[in-house]
């Protein structure tokens, strides 16, 4: 069966080009902040109930259910404390770039979807955390807020719903792990981002010790247009459980890298060869695709092929769609070098904090380098995914576990190639397989 | 973790950077800073306050800029925090220089994705026009830096000079960058192919009509 391609109707971020301002008058043009205030009348229950009912799972990287995630704050403060929505806008992992796109050319939704989704938790503001190295991108940002508030959007009585809301930008400096939601809340209180320990979790005590929701920007800025068109409207696109659009980057080895809105459970082939020209040097020439950032274990090409672009369908590949980040290698990539230079930036964003992940990250890029050349026994690869295990799982937060699964994922799909370089480099006899 | 900083606090740099303060104009950015945060909560806005203090020194040495161990103790007095708070975070995030740049800062891409599209090259070209990651060159231009990915993986590679970003770069590409930066010539930031953001090459293949006009879809819902 052919699959059925989004359609331009059906696409909520019909700027993502920027080919249009960004500016509030153009969003208001394309449908934003149309009467917003009747969304909010609808009340914080049906908004969350809505929100689940579409099936959205959080979009940036773990896939949680974001209204299941909402209707864990409180629905009253009894000690007075307030509520706080952070957006966690640190788009930092490996072959992402979707919220970038976002935050500089269709800002007003983000804005929009900050309003909705705090006055369903029923925060009082919303800190919107730009990792530092967008620089332009917070600056349309910083520029839009100011037209939201100009224009009584947000603030005392939000877009005239009667909901006091206030959105703050807030710029990172550059560290990856900022986007883990408790390193974004201990740096938004301006310390060192080192993740906490949970518990509590952030719905309990977040950002200056009260209840906090960490969302992706891409979860928040599609929630006006669900609500618009209705919960059931998302989730017919992706198959069960997978629900919604999807913003994929694509990067690597295609003729033509680009980001784009698709519909979830796209089939790779599918994805690639309408949207980004096929693959360098035709199909026969894939290796390998990291489909989900950095993160997730590679898949190689002839599982990759035809599998569903989703949360569901990635996994059964042991791998992930994590953020829908599709790096894509063909032949002519030295993979091991490709999932080193991975281990080198894991050791350079650790934090620091936990012991495995601190000394691991730094391990395990060594043996990486010395893999490149063979430079190691063949005992040395076992030895290496021991220590990969005792990582991951063995830190506070998911970076060591981050920093295991490329390495896993090589040694599982690419030994042969691991051992082939060492026998070259040794001069070792190939093991012989006995005759049965 | 990165590499630890050799971080300058001789007599010469409390000489000059002793009496650091805010502008009148950095001062009220400062006061808007704070002013997002709860109060009693205006610790929040260190980092906010240290890029602002990074790029007043960067106004007054002609580069990026870099944050003199006396400017951090101004910003944690300003907050009214402890010094070795402000100067962890200082040494925590990559961006605060700790120690002088050049007129500019070549923050070169080297992550995976940007790897496999020919980041090597883009720092080949760097290195041939004697720039050496970490140091910055004699006449005080260039400093190169190899950074990790920068969230534009689908116009890689990529550089961030200063603050502005070019992208999809080859050898030439990147070596005409530098040439025109030393000239003093304006480059266009962003795609050097020409491409609008990160549509494919040559032109979108979905949304075509919002290319020519604000297009409203709504009608056809």
């Amino acid at each position: 069966m052919a699959f059925d391609f989004l359609q331009d109707k059906d696409r909520i971020f019909t700027n993502v080009y920027g080919f249009q301002s960004w500016d509030l008058k153009a969003a208001q043009k394309r449908g934003d902040w149309d009467n917003t205030a009747d969304i909010i009348k609808r009340g914080n229950d049906k908004i969350i109930e809505e929100m689940k009912a579409s099936g959205l799972r959080g979009r940036g990287g773990a896939g949680f259910p974001t209204g299941l995630k909402w209707s864990f704050m409180p629905k009253e403060s009894p000690d007075g404390r307030p509520s706080f929505l952070v957006i966690n806008a640190d788009e930092s992992e490996p072959g992402s770039c979707k919220d970038r796109e976002i935050l500089r050319n269709d800002p007003h939704k983000l804005i929009e979807g900050a309003l909705i989704a705090g006055f369903a938790m029923r925060a009082r503001a919303a800190y919107i955390y730009i990792r530092g190295e967008y620089i332009a991108e917070a600056k349309v940002m910083e520029a839009a807020v100011k037209e939201a508030y100009d224009a009584g959007l947000i603030g005392k009585n939000a877009a005239k719903s009667g909901y006091d809301f206030d959105v703050f930008v807030h710029r990172g400096a550059g560290a990856y792990i900022c986007g883990e939601e408790t390193a974004m809340i201990e740096s938004l209180e301006g310390k060192k981002g080192q993740p906490r320990l949970k518990p509590p979790f952030p719905a309990g005590a977040g950002l200056y010790g009260c209840p906090t929701t960490v969302n992706n920007v891409e979860s928040i800025a599609v929630v006006p247009t669900i609500l618009r068109r209705g919960a059931s409207w998302f989730a017919s696109f992706g198959r069960e459980n997978n629900h919604g659009t999807k913003l994929f980057q694509v990067s690597g080895h295609v003729e033509k890298p680009a980001v784009f809105e698709e519909a979830m459970s796209i089939p790779f082939k599918d994805m690639i060869e309408k949207h980004c020209g096929g693959i360098t040097g035709g199909w026969d020439n894939l290796l390998a695709v990291i489909p989900g950032g950095s993160s997730v274990p590679l898949v190689p090409a002839h599982e990759i092929m035809d599998a569903p672009m989703d949360f569901d369908g990635l996994s059964a590949l042991k791998s992930g769609l994590g953020t829908a980040a599709v790096i894509v290698m063909d032949k002519s990539t030295d993979i091991v070098r490709a999932i080193s230079r991975l281990s080198y930036f894991y050791k350079h964003e650790s934090c620091g904090q936990c012991t495995p992940c601190r000394e691991g990250t730094g391990w395990m890029w060594r043996v990486m380098e010395r893999l490149r050349d063979g430079d190691a026994t063949i005992e040395e690869i076992d030895t290496l995914h021991e220590v990969t295990k005792q990582v991951e799982g063995h830190t506070i937060c998911a970076l060591g576990d981050a920093a295991a699964w490329p390495i896993q994922g090589l040694i599982r799909h690419f030994r042969p190639e691991l051992e082939r370089r060492i026998r070259e480099n040794t001069g070792a006899e190939p093991v012989m397989e006995a005759a049965e | 973790m990165a590499e630890a900083p050799n971080i300058p606090d001789e007599l010469e740099v409390r000489a000059k950077w002793g009496d650091f303060k805010f502008t009148p104009a950095n001062e009220k950015l400062a006061k808007w800073q704070i002013a997002k945060y709860p109060e009693g909560r205006q610790k929040s806005a260190v980092m906010a306050l240290l890029d602002l203090a990074q790029r007043q020194v960067g106004a007054d040495t002609e580069t990026q800029g870099w944050l003199p161990v006396p400017v951090i103790e101004y910003v944690a007095a300003y907050l009214d925090m402890p010094y070795m708070r402000a100067y962890e975070v200082a040494t925590f995030y990559t961006m605060y220089n700790l120690a002088p740049v050049g007129r500019f800062h070549v923050q070169v891409c080297g992550t995976t994705p940007c790897m496999l599209r020919g980041s090597d090259d883009v720092m080949a070209a760097c290195k041939n026009k004697g720039m050496a990651k970490g140091k910055t060159t004699p006449d005080g231009l260039f400093t190169l830096t190899e950074v990790e990915c920068m969230g534009n993986c689908s116009n890689a590679p990529m550089v961030q000079i200063n603050d502005d970003n070019y992208e999809d770069l080859d050898y030439d590409i990147m070596t005409r960058i530098l040439e025109d930066l030393a000239d003093g010539k304006e480059i266009p930031v962003g795609s050097q192919i020409g491409r609008k953001t990160s549509e494919p090459e040559g032109g979108p293949v979905i949304l075509k009509d919002m290319v020519k006009a604000n297009h409203d879809y709504r009608k056809e819902w």
